[in-house]
């Protein structure tokens, strides 16, 4: 060995051992930070708080798709959903469709002409044990203690592993750059609009349970969706399945939703 | 032995600055897709997976592939198939190298990807897929490049390469049987919902890896007059045969279950491939029924040993290649997403650009592959290994 190369080695030796402490320096402060006590968050005294959070919508009450239109409105508005008309690229939070392809496991083809024909709204799950989360790569899409299933858009690598896992066709990846499907003035500034390249979906509305409001489609449903605590017999959410036949989308599947339909 | 790439032929070079020219026009038009998104290919909200997906799920096979000339050689010390391995072992780097890309380019976040690491997740499957096809490359990298040094020095190569070896034979079968739990683990995809998955993805990957290498070795031995050895090919062609016949055999088998059992769901993916489903004939029915009748025909072919050596092998081999890529690159994508999550029908068709994109992986894959054999071509020249 000559005595450039064994210099070269030297250098390139040092270099890697620098690089490399250098990163798991910066590793465990960013840990640190993570875990370090009184980091200035706190909960807001106002959020809405349950172990476990579900959804019970009664479409009995809806009588046809102007119905929801609203609670769609209010969805999309409230976290700048971009409208992509004529695209199967579209982005969908809150979206309506026949009852065959929401239930597909309930196929009869006899089926009442009032549930045959009426349309039934659709959105994330939150189901309990979620295939999402099994599936990402990143921990980009997360359930939170109280059940709702989240998303950290600043993660997601755009894999679109979670779309391939989740069997109800919730989630919504932006192929194009969606601010630019969006009206000039933003609907809803205090929302994160989302970047191209990531997934998205409903978050059962986690920044406004956290100051204390109810999900944007419940508060827009004039009492025909019902929010609450599944874990608590008293709530609302639970007297309404206690009192009403409900269903929920291919339970089979052992996802838990939390999202019921009473029909 | 880097050397090695530095003398050759014109044409050599000429094929390099063909394959560069290829991978700067795709390049230019993955450029455009990191500009407008996966907007340019023909995915959507329902097909959310298509060509650059299927690509890596077919070349993780072909890599994966090496393994059915190190195990005969290596746990039945059939030593036949010596000459050959590197070129094996070569093919998986550049396979491993391809699905890489076909990862990269399909992600909506490329610069991100290293979150992959640096939030491990357990529970992924990708993140298993990621680590064994790192530890894939790293380990036929090591294996391929001492042992060529080995030969080239005229020495045994290290005993310390050996246990890397036997691990690597056992890798092999890990990464697509990791690449099959993508798909197999997945709840409300009926066509990707079956416990034969991996071994499908195994037995498919056991004739195609092996046909694309003799293939491409058929054409090395024409261009430069190495010799791979009649009877290491007439070997690996058995290899290859009963690869097929089972890979075939465990596709029967998925069609016995979805129409005995009678099972809408299992039934709807196979009917919507090979059919009309609920009013709608799409483009991939006719690929599939060439992919069935190109799989018939190459077994034709090899199954009677008299046809199987003769001349007519590399039309087996080409044949059986297409089916199988059929089967794995286009069917088992659009056949896992359509019918939708809805049971509805959304079409899907790859983009001239997405097209594009996959082709300059393809280039980069074979300019990979293309030094790589030129290294080990060269060393067996030099060492005499060159014919018999």
């Amino acid at each position: 060995m000559n005595k450039s190369r064994r210099s070269f080695l030297k250098v390139a030796g040092l270099s890697a051992f620098a690089l490399s402490s250098g990163v798991a320096a910066l590793s465990s402060t960013a840990q640190a930070a993570a875990t370090m006590p009184g980091s200035g968050y706190k909960t807001n005294a106002a959020a809405l708080k349950a172990k476990r959070w579900a959804m019970v919508i009664d479409t009995r009450a809806f009588k046809g798709p102007e119905d929801y239109q609203p609670l769609i409105d209010a969805c999309h508005t409230a976290h700048n959903v971009p409208t992509i008309k004529g695209s199967n690229q579209n982005i969908k939070w809150f979206w309506l469709d026949k009852f065959d392809h929401a239930f597909p496991d309930d196929i009869n083809a006899y089926q009442a002409a009032g549930i045959k024909e009426r349309m039934f709204p659709l959105l994330c799950n939150h189901c309990t044990n979620p295939p999402c989360v099994r599936v990402c790569p990143t921990q980009a899409t997360y359930q939170m203690h109280d059940g709702i299933v989240a998303m950290d858009y600043h993660r997601c690598i755009g894999c679109r592993f979670c779309m391939a896992g989740c069997p109800y066709g919730a989630r919504s990846f932006n192929f194009m750059d969606p601010r630019k499907h969006l009206p000039k003035e933003m609907p809803n500034p205090a929302f994160p609009t989302r970047m191209i390249g990531v997934v998205e979906k409903c978050t059962f509305c986690a920044e406004r349970l956290a100051v204390g409001q109810m999900p944007a489609c419940v508060a827009a449903s004039n009492g025909r969706i019902l929010f609450g605590d599944l874990d608590d017999p008293n709530s609302d959410v639970r007297h309404a399945l206690a009192e009403n036949y409900s269903i929920r989308r291919k339970p089979n599947l052992g996802t838990q939703p939390g999202v019921y339909y009473l029909i | 032995m880097l050397e090695k790439v530095l003398t050759g032929p014109r044409t050599f070079y000429l094929w390099l600055l063909f394959l560069v020219c290829v991978i700067g026009a795709c390049g230019l038009v993955y450029w455009q897709q990191l500009q407008q998104g996966l907007s340019i290919t023909g995915m959507s909200r329902d097909v959310s997976w298509g060509l650059y997906i299927s690509q890596f799920t077919y070349f993780v096979g072909v890599a994966a592939s090496a393994v059915m000339l190190v195990l005969p050689a290596y746990f039945h010390h059939y030593k036949k198939f010596k000459r050959m391995i590197i070129f094996g072992e070569f093919m998986a780097i550049a396979a491993v190298c391809m699905c890489s890309l076909f990862i990269l380019v399909d992600l909506g976040q490329p610069q991100r990807m290293l979150n992959v690491m640096l939030h491990p997740t357990p529970n992924s499957v990708m993140f298993y897929d990621m680590m064994v096809l790192i530890g894939y490359l790293t380990l036929n990298a090591i294996i391929g490049w001492v042992t060529l040094e080995a030969e080239r020095l005229d020495v045994e190569p290290p005993k310390w390469v050996k246990p890397l070896i036997y691990l690597s034979i056992i890798w092999a079968f890990s990464i697509h049987t990791v690449t099959a739990f993508l798909y197999a683990g997945i709840p409300g995809r009926h066509y990707w919902l079956t416990a034969i998955m991996a071994a499908r993805f195994l037995s498919s990957a056991f004739c195609s890896g092996p046909a694309i290498l003799l293939l491409l070795v058929f054409i090395v031995r024409r261009l430069t007059g190495f010799e791979p050895g009649r009877d290491a090919v007439k070997t690996l062609t058995t290899i290859i045969t009963y690869a097929m016949c089972i890979n075939v055999f465990f596709y029967l088998l998925e069609i016995f279950t979805a129409f005995y059992s009678g099972i809408p769901g299992h039934q709807h993916p196979m009917t919507f491939l090979f059919g009309e489903h609920a009013g709608h004939l799409t483009w991939v029915s006719n690929w599939m029924w060439a992919a069935v009748i190109m799989a018939l025909g190459s077994l034709v072919i090899l199954i009677p040993p008299a046809w199987r050596n003769g001349p007519l092998l590399p039309l087996a081999l080409v044949m059986l290649v297409v089916a199988s890529w059929i089967d794995k690159g286009l069917g088992l994508l659009i056949g896992g997403f359509t019918p939708n999550m809805f049971e509805t029908i959304t079409d899907y068709a790859p983009t001239c650009m997405e097209i594009s994109v996959a082709l300059g992986v393809y280039a980069i894959g074979a300019l990979v592959l293309s030094l790589l054999w030129k290294i080990a071509l060269g060393v067996k020249r030099e060492a005499g290994h060159f014919g018999d």
